[in-house]
């Protein structure tokens, strides 16, 4: 395993915060330069990276981990509704929330390993969906989702600031936390985050989950006792993405259930694959890619790939629109799909995998013809 | 007494689904050692066999209508009923049952497809990657089916002369009023023929001697000079069929839209995981197992102790089971205990 020395981190750290900070730049080309999707690609991006830690480093795969995402945003909505329309203690409360249904629902699913593991986080997430759905109505408002209004108690603002009119925004200590200022607000919370990811990855705990994933029963053998670093690893990853959800509430101050549907659990589990398990950078990328693609196959519509097409000539031009169409739009999911089918049929390691193979295959070709060179001369 | 019977015979039911698609699930799982996300698509299909069929049969023509005389008015008469004229109409009517007859073939000729297409690559990789690549599958599928289909369910009527209730309460001296629906009378028999059926398949022939001789060892097996792969994959596409024919008779109870079958994916699994997994009489019992529980809990009385009981207790009960006996109710010891 290659590890990063210390000043190599930081080196790296600087170059992710400044692509980070300057997506809305370099993504204008790619026409996702808009605040919200780039708000969804930081969100998004801390969930994928949170998925990661438990699912690329230990293994153990979850498919339940939109619940955590569903108990970040409710939290988070709750806490403007009762306290504050301040950004700080919603996050506060929706990674502390997300992280003790973590410890809950990680203390009886770890008992298990491989696909008994997968099913039992799928039944907690489908209790806790079905929960959220009936009986506990008055806590999460139901399949309307929990929303502000205007007669709220938000205990703490009362005192400091005279109600206005209408609904008031979230705000960190007065800056509104839509548009761009959401943005960067997510952007900093997604570099912290993946700070904290990366050195866990390089730390000796991280080395431990690694080595669960290569063999559990050795490490029993050797005395080590996994159940405690693969509790944490639970709960960091369940924090992660109660830390998302919480910032899906602040962008867009609404709570639903279907956030926790197992399908939102694949979803994480489609981004973090295609950009890459166990590397780090991958599942930003996934998390980024399938946003993007979201954003942009689905607002196409045939009139649109008409336009696209209008250079090529009439018959051909309605072939490919024919032949395009059912991909984009509504059909974008079949799209995303098929690609997945792709990445783990041809390329388990995702797209970083295949990147790094194609550079490790580059090396050794270069490294093999220095040396019959050297042979020769 | 009323009401716990109907509740019974409710729990059967739905136990009657629950136990053919988790019956299909261990079978592949028991044969083929594969984790298949892609069974409630399966099952979906399954529905749209009997969809397609009622659209084939209903094929229409637009006439012109001669009981309106004001104006020209149009009414569309299926093919069917203009051909053959009463025999189209019966045929018309009776379509779920006919398209079993279209379910058997398509389905199996999908689970051959499916097995030898994708499936048989995935024997050798890790138990997530097979989980990861048919739930790529089960997206694929069921996206296709919308474009196809549309996002709408579609309601498929069962034949008119069972379309009502049976007073099941003269029949066993409960009273005139315990009713319960015909079709779903005839979906728990359906289900039971189909599940004997298998059964008796790998009981009594000397096919599914082997089958099960190889779900034993496949090593050995093959060593007696036995093409086990070949007969798994025809296993395979008995599953499928098994499924199909769950998602065909479903049709009537549930009108079919393309997420259905991942709906009852989920559920299913739990079936198995209650059962044990590779055990198909435990699939079979914890199915029946399951849907009684469920309707049980769906009673008032026990809702108002117990509120929200009936929304997760299937789920609670495979939590139960699977730390407490992790190899389910029947699993053979030692099969998939870790």
């Amino acid at each position: 395993m290659d590890t990063i020395s210390r000043k190599g981190e930081l080196r790296m750290m600087a170059l992710f915060a400044v692509i980070v900070l300057l997506m809305p730049i370099w993504l204008i080309p790619f026409g996702a330069a808009y605040p919200d999707l780039l708000q969804k690609f930081a969100i998004f991006g801390i969930f994928a990276v949170g998925f990661n830690i438990l699912f690329g480093l230990t293994g153990y795969l979850s498919f339940g981990h939109a619940v955590f995402l569903g108990v970040g945003s409710y939290a988070a909505v709750w806490s403007f509704k009762l306290f504050t329309m301040n950004v700080i203690p919603a996050v506060i409360f929706g990674v502390l929330f997300s992280g003790i249904f973590a410890a809950v629902i990680g203390f009886v699913s770890l008992r298990r390993s491989g696909i008994y593991f997968s099913i039992l986080t799928l039944a907690f997430a489908q209790m806790s969906y079905n929960l959220a759905y009936s009986v506990l109505t008055p806590i999460t408002n139901g399949e309307t989702g929990l929303q502000l209004r205007l007669h709220d108690l938000r205990m703490i603002d009362g005192l400091f600031i005279e109600a206005g009119e209408g609904l008031p925004l979230t705000n960190l200590f007065g800056i509104k936390m839509s548009g761009y200022p959401g943005f960067y607000f997510c952007a900093v919370l997604l570099i912290l985050a993946f700070y904290l990811a990366l050195r866990i990855t390089n730390s000796p705990f991280g080395m431990a989950l690694k080595a669960i994933k290569s063999n559990q029963l050795r490490m029993g053998y050797t005395g080590f006792n996994t159940r405690p670093y693969l509790m944490s690893a639970f709960m960091i990853s369940g924090m992660y993405a109660g830390l998302a959800g919480a910032l899906l509430a602040v962008t867009d101050p609404l709570a639903g259930a279907e956030r926790m549907q197992w399908t939102a659990s694949g979803e994480v589990v489609l981004m973090t694959i295609l950009g890459g398990v166990g590397t780090l950078f991958g599942p930003l990328l996934g998390a980024g890619l399938i946003k993007y693609f979201e954003n942009i196959f689905s607002s196409y519509n045939d009139a649109l790939l008409q336009e696209t097409f209008s250079f090529l000539p009439d018959m051909l031009n309605n072939l490919v629109v024919g032949i395009i169409s059912p991909f984009v739009g509504d059909g974008w999911h079949l799209t995303l799909g098929g690609l997945f089918m792709v990445i783990i049929i041809f390329l388990p390691g995702g797209i970083v995998g295949g990147i790094t193979m194609l550079w490790r295959r580059y090396i050794k070709k270069r490294g093999a013809s220095a040396e019959l060179e050297g042979e020769t001369s | 007494m009323d009401s716990i019977f109907l509740q019974i015979l409710n729990g059967l039911d739905k136990g009657g689904a629950y136990a053919l698609i988790a019956l299909g699930l261990t079978l592949v799982f028991g044969t083929l050692g594969v984790v298949n996300f892609a069974h409630g698509a399966i099952f979906m299909l399954g529905s749209f066999c009997a969809v397609t069929t009622q659209n084939l049969l209903t094929y229409s023509k637009k006439v012109k209508d001669e009981s309106i005389t004001y104006f020209e008015a149009f009414k569309e008469v299926p093919y069917l009923e203009i051909w053959w004229g009463d025999t189209g109409s019966f045929i018309i009517d009776y379509k779920v049952p006919f398209s079993i007859l279209l379910a058997i073939p398509v389905m199996l000729l999908i689970g051959l497809a499916m097995e030898r297409g994708l499936i048989r690559h995935f024997y050798n990789r890790p138990h997530a990657d097979q989980i990861l690549v048919t739930f790529g599958l089960a997206i694929v599928i069921q996206e296709i089916v919308k474009s196809i289909y549309g996002a709408n369910p579609i309601p498929v009527q069962a034949p008119a002369i069972v379309a009502g209730s049976a007073s099941i309460g003269s029949w066993i001296g409960l009273g005139e009023s315990v009713v319960y629906p015909w079709w779903r009378l005839i979906y728990l028999a359906n289900a039971l023929v189909v599940i004997s059926a298998v059964f008796s398949f790998l009981k009594f022939t000397t096919y599914g001697m082997v089958v099960r001789a190889g779900m034993q060892d496949r090593e050995t097996v093959g060593l007696l000079g036995i093409d086990i792969q070949r007969r798994f994959t025809v296993v395979f596409g008995m599953a499928s069929v098994v499924v199909g024919i769950a998602g065909v008779m479903y049709t009537p109870i549930l009108s079919p839209d393309y997420h259905m079958g991942m709906d009852f994916l989920v559920l299913s699994f739990v079936v198995v995981v209650v059962g044990g997994m590779g055990s198909l009489e435990g699939a079979v019992v914890a199915g029946f197992m399951l849907g009684i529980l469920q309707s049980f809990a769906a009673m008032n009385e026990i809702k108002s102790i117990f509120p929200g009981i009936d929304q997760i207790i299937v789920y609670l009960v495979a939590v139960i089971i699977l730390l407490t006996r992790p190899r389910g109710l029947m699993g053979r010891k030692g099969v998939m205990e870790d």
